[in-house]
């Protein structure tokens, strides 16, 4: 094990991955010679020279075709956006070839590519810079969604989207990259896909929360143990596919449940997982699901309205206390 | 450019990785006189050619002769089945283009080089060596289709052919094209990539992209317009301020060329020395004026042309120009010619009775091809 920022952790993954492998290749904005716009792929293009680490212009569209193509041309392309907010001007590779060319060609073409980079708020960023992307890609069968955490996870999670035949979106986060942790450095340490991790056991409410909004989670269980609740916090880690029987378990054994998600609320992540659970637990809950989101607004700038905007740990702690039914 | 140029960037361009620009560094100092560009595009007129010169024998004709009329044929007949309702959805049809995809694909090395274009599809996968069974069982939706009934008239592929599709949607499979040429030159397989599409896709921003990317990296590719005039309903000039959409290569700092869609012999003769450039990571623009008959789609009458221009164009026609060229030559007799057609009429009735017989896909096949993985668990 060793220390790691999130940022260096991607890296490790990345370069480990690519000296594995020789068709692994890393294209993006700024990837190269500037050495990340965050720092992620730095001294990359100076170890692998620009034949695997390659710089693009501005034309996401451009190169997240690039990207699919090489890889239905039996390459294992990382696609780095600067930001998901710019994966937007290459939607339609994304869900139309990304996601449905092995479909439509009844699996003749495998498309192994990761799309990687910051998703979500990061600050006063405006409604442009702030989206959250993971109910949008997660809409789309043929693509897999990655949202990490910590260290670890991402680290963990990255080796095996790379390694996946199946596209993979991998959501990391501007405001996360510097966050510190222990890391396995095992070159064989993969965490596969689709696999939810219960952060913290307990009893009397479940929370469900992702990438940044774990650690919210993990604030609120401090604040309930404190006042003699134990929260189980489980980190699905994977949007597509989402381990619903993990979150489903845990509520068998709390009946209750709390979502904490910064996507918008409507028809996002925590819409789905609320209805899978009232589907598959509709019996064991003592209370509605209840869940923290943004609001249902783009996000803005004014900082009073910004805090405002993002499902905080207030919020939280007030649903599960609601979900317990105590004051 | 000059040869001498050319031949010594093009010995610096094969030591350049795949993902090496290769643009360059803008002057700073603004020059105080007007500045002048000039261009030179080489053209690929029609009837100006012999198959002498294009090396082809008397049995190459032949093939090619068969495989424009294999196209022409398969489609009329895809057509009948689609007014018995034996074939649903979008049905584009690529009559008058045939010397386009046999004239490419009869200069490329068919399952080494790769080829991908938009929806008007079928033409190019029989180019290819698609078989008319296959691609009839696709348009009926049958599991014995080259995409395994999921795919439709605008979705072939083959892999085996390097074939990459058939897309739907106008201009999205063209930074495609340039990735797979990228896989080209980075595996340094020797590979070329023949990425088409039409007119239309010319106002997609991705198409922009891709062709500055492709001059970017020097990436073997070559982008094929097939400019059949009607981009659906909209004419050329209604749609584009420069209509001379070859120009476009000078933008992107790559040589483009004009060449005549009606002759097979102009497509190959440009083809030839285009793919030859690719091999040396010279990607280039290739505008290929062509015509189509049809409407854009089945369900189009085509109101927005001349039956003037029609007539005018089919006399232009692709496949009757070759055989008055094979019997003009005493290369081939009539007889020998209709031959040829009744055998094809043959092969083209088989697949349809073939796709008849050919089972719907089995309902559990819906989950399959979404993922590799093979057990995903899709929500019920």
């Amino acid at each position: 094990m060793a220390i790691m920022q999130f940022r260096e952790a991607i890296r490790a993954a990345m370069i480990e991955e690519m000296e594995r492998d020789e068709r692994v290749f890393l294209i993006g904005e700024e990837v190269g010679q500037y050495d990340g716009a965050y720092k992620v792929s730095e001294g990359m293009l100076k170890r692998f020279g620009p034949k695997r680490v390659i710089d693009t212009p501005i034309s996401e569209a451009g190169f997240a075709g690039l990207g699919i193509g090489a890889a239905m041309n039996g390459l294992r392309p990382i696609v780095e956006f600067m930001t998901f907010n710019f994966s937007f001007v290459a939607f339609d590779q994304l869900v139309n070839n990304a996601a449905k060319i092995r479909y439509m060609s009844g699996g003749q073409f495998k498309i192994p590519i990761v799309f990687r980079g910051p998703n979500g708020a990061a600050g006063q960023l405006a409604a442009t810079h702030s989206t959250s992307t993971e109910s949008i890609y997660s809409y789309f069968p043929g693509l897999k969604v990655v949202a990490p955490s910590n260290p670890d996870d991402a680290k963990g999670l990255l080796k095996s989207a790379i390694r996946d035949d199946d596209p993979v979106i991998f959501l990391e986060s501007e405001l996360m990259y510097s966050m510190r942790g222990e890391v396995n450095e095992d070159p064989e340490y993969l965490i596969p896909l689709g696999k939810a991790r219960i952060a913290r056991e307990g009893e009397d409410v479940t929370i469900v929360a992702h990438s940044k909004s774990y650690w919210i989670a993990l604030e609120v269980a401090d604040r309930l143990a404190e006042e003699g609740y134990s929260a189980e916090v489980i980190d699905p880690r994977t949007i597509r596919p989402f381990d619903f029987d993990t979150v489903v378990q845990s509520i068998k054994k709390t009946n209750r449940c709390v979502i904490i998600d910064e996507s918008n609320p409507f028809a996002s992540v925590s819409s789905e997982v609320a209805f899978q659970i009232q589907q598959r637990a509709f019996d064991y809950l003592d209370a509605p699901v209840l869940r923290v989101t943004a609001k249902d607004t783009p996000a803005p700038y004014a900082k009073n309205l910004m805090e405002y905007y993002m499902p905080s740990a207030d919020a939280a702690y007030e649903a599960c206390k609601k979900v317990m039914y105590v004051d | 450019m000059a040869s001498k140029t050319r031949k010594k960037q093009q010995a610096k361009q094969v030591d350049q990785a795949a993902g090496q620009p290769n643009g360059q560094a803008v002057q700073l100092q603004v020059p105080s006189g007007p500045i002048h560009f000039e261009q030179t595009f080489e053209t690929y007129p029609a009837g100006a050619y012999t198959h002498e010169e294009l090396g082809l024998s008397r049995e190459d004709l032949l093939a090619i002769y068969r495989n424009m009329l294999l196209q022409r044929r398969f489609e009329e007949r895809a057509a009948q089945m689609y007014g018995k309702q034996k074939i649903a959805g979008f049905l584009h049809l690529y009559i008058g283009e045939e010397a386009v995809s046999t004239g490419a694909a009869w200069s490329i090395k068919v399952g080494h080089d790769s080829v991908i274009t938009a929806y008007r599809d079928h033409g190019i996968a029989l180019a290819l060596g698609m078989t008319a069974n296959e691609c009839m069982a696709e348009l009926f939706g049958k599991i014995d289709g080259c995409s395994r009934g999921k795919g439709g008239s605008m979705h072939f592929f083959k892999a085996e052919k390097k074939f990459f599709g058939g897309h739907g949607i106008v201009g999205g499979h063209v930074p495609l094209g340039v990735g797979i040429a990228f896989a080209h030159k980075y595996k340094e397989d020797g590979g070329v990539c023949l990425t088409f599409f039409g007119d239309g896709a010319m106002g997609q921003g991705t198409v922009h992209e891709a062709m500055n990317l492709a001059a970017l990296y020097k990436l073997p590719i070559i982008f094929i317009i097939e400019n059949n005039q009607y981009a659906m309903g909209t004419a050329v000039w209604r749609a584009f301020a420069n209509t001379e959409f070859y120009r476009y290569a000078a933008s992107y700092n790559m040589p483009g060329a004009l060449v005549d869609g009606m002759d097979v012999f102009s497509v190959m003769k440009a083809l030839r020395k285009y793919v030859a450039l690719a091999r040396e990571y010279q990607p280039s623009v290739l505008e290929v004026r062509t015509y189509r008959y049809r409407g854009h789609s089945m369900s189009d009458p085509a109101k927005y042309r001349t039956k003037e221009e029609l007539e005018a164009k089919k006399k232009e026609d692709p496949i009757i120009r070759l055989k008055s060229y094979l019997l003009q030559h005493d290369l081939s007799t009539n007889e020998e010619l209709d031959a040829i057609d009744d055998e094809v009429k043959k092969e083209v009735q088989a697949s349809v009775e073939f796709a008849e017989k050919s089972p719907f896909p089995p309902l559990e096949s819906i989950y399959e091809d979404v993922y590799v993985q093979p057990d995903y668990p899709f929500l019920a």
